[in-house]
């Protein structure tokens, strides 16, 4: 099997992430926006704020990855070129999987790199610690862009998709907000819970892509 | 299923919802071979072509498909962002022709003019052009086309029935769902 289906489908999803133009920044602004509503409505203790921050954060993630979800494999059921991609040589799930990781480069790595300064926002300390939470998010949220993918195919040709993925999806986040949180609450359970945390996206890596894969097929059907 | 036939069908049915669709449809392809689906609108043509191509599952048959082929149907394929050259390359690179070079093609297919115009800002015949010279792309011996000749003028259908014309005289197939007359020799038509 050749791997170039696979990569074409990647550079398409690249391509088409930066031609949205504000498509890549919308889940930017309510990752950042959600986050900085949650002073104003809890108040501006700073030591309340340091507790909560990094939790804040896990919501919000797991909240901005469904903004754009609903469109990645909407849109290719609606032009044809999902039609076009099922009949490559390549295996649908290696294709969706492929879709999926280019829609996390373009919109769930972003909002890791942007965690240090809204972490900042919510009173936490300069340290290293900053960067290692920015790991954790990067890692969090792959699995929340690849069990996202699975609602999206699902609802792929659903109009108004948008709930239904909802429905599908938060619970299978649950694993990773909880390894997430754990992992950087402190305390003896932090120690392990980064591995956790890494087991539940290595797990979502390599689950997701066939129940994408099925559920794509299924939409063509 | 037929010696040296490109694509067998046999007693396909499909149902969708309540309704039956079509029963017992069998056809075989044979090089140089052309078939023509026709039906009322709503009859199931294209939902012929896609379990033909391996799309949808049909209730009932078997098919057996000896040759790679083509797909060309309604939805076009193209991203709205998305040039004609753009289009082009991204499904030569795809089906691993990196070196292709498609300025002729482009050139052949009426499409050098808008090469460099996104999707959302061309016809629908430029679009449907676009489309159409996937077909060139790569040599696949069956074409598997739904009403390809829509939306072009004058100019595109020539040119299409000039690339059926070629493509059927090197040993190609094509199975189409087409309205209206069919402007080349047909060698079998499926009434669905």
């Amino acid at each position: 099997m050749s791997p170039a289906p696979i990569l074409s489908a990647f550079r398409q999803a690249l391509d088409e992430a930066w031609a949205g133009g504000a498509g890549a920044l919308l889940p930017v602004g309510f990752f950042a926006g959600a986050a900085v509503l949650v002073p104003l409505g809890v108040g501006t203790d700073p030591e309340t704020l340091r507790a909560i921050g990094p939790g804040i954060l896990w919501v919000s993630l797991a909240l901005s990855s469904l903004v754009t979800l609903e469109r990645i494999f909407q849109a290719d059921a609606e032009d044809g070129s999902l039609d076009l991609w099922l009949q490559t040589s390549a295996p649908a799930a290696s294709i969706a999987a492929a879709k999926t990781f280019a829609h996390w480069l373009t919109a769930g790595l972003p909002l890791a790199l942007l965690s240090p300064l809204l972490l900042l926002m919510f009173q936490a300390q300069i340290d290293g610690a900053l960067l290692e939470n920015m790991l954790f998010y990067a890692i969090g949220g792959l699995a929340f862009y690849f069990w996202g993918g699975v609602g999206a195919a699902l609802a792929a040709t659903v109009r108004r998709g948008g709930l239904l993925i909802s429905l599908i999806v938060l619970p299978l986040y649950v694993p990773t907000a909880i390894f997430g949180a754990l992992a950087m609450g402190g305390g003896p359970s932090s120690v392990a819970a980064p591995l956790f945390l890494a087991a539940s996206t290595l797990f979502a890596l390599a689950v997701a892509p066939f129940a994408m894969g099925a559920a794509l097929r299924l939409a063509a059907d | 299923m037929s010696v040296g036939s490109l694509l067998s069908a046999a007693d396909i049915g499909m149902i969708r919802g309540e309704r039956l669709l079509f029963r017992e449809v069998s056809l075989s392809l044979a090089p140089g071979e052309a078939i023509v689906l026709r039906g009322p609108n709503g009859a199931g043509k294209t939902t012929l072509l896609r379990i033909l191509a391996g799309l949808t599952q049909a209730e009932t048959g078997t098919i057996d498909r000896n040759a790679p082929h083509h797909w060309v149907a309604h939805r076009d394929g193209l991203k709205p962002h998305e040039t004609p050259r753009e289009h082009l390359t991204l499904w030569a690179r795809a089906w691993g022709q990196s070196q292709t070079d498609i300025e002729p093609l482009l050139d052949e297919m009426g499409l050098s003019r808008p090469s460099d115009v996104p999707a959302k800002h061309l016809s629908a015949g430029q679009r449907r052009r676009t489309a159409l010279a996937r077909l060139r792309l790569e040599n696949r011996p069956v074409w598997l086309l739904d009403e390809p000749l829509t939306a072009l003028d004058a100019d595109g259908k020539t040119l299409l029935l000039d690339m059926i014309a070629a493509h059927r005289a090197e040993g190609g197939g094509m199975i189409a769902a087409i309205h209206g007359d069919a402007e080349f020799e047909i060698d079998m038509q499926v009434d669905i």
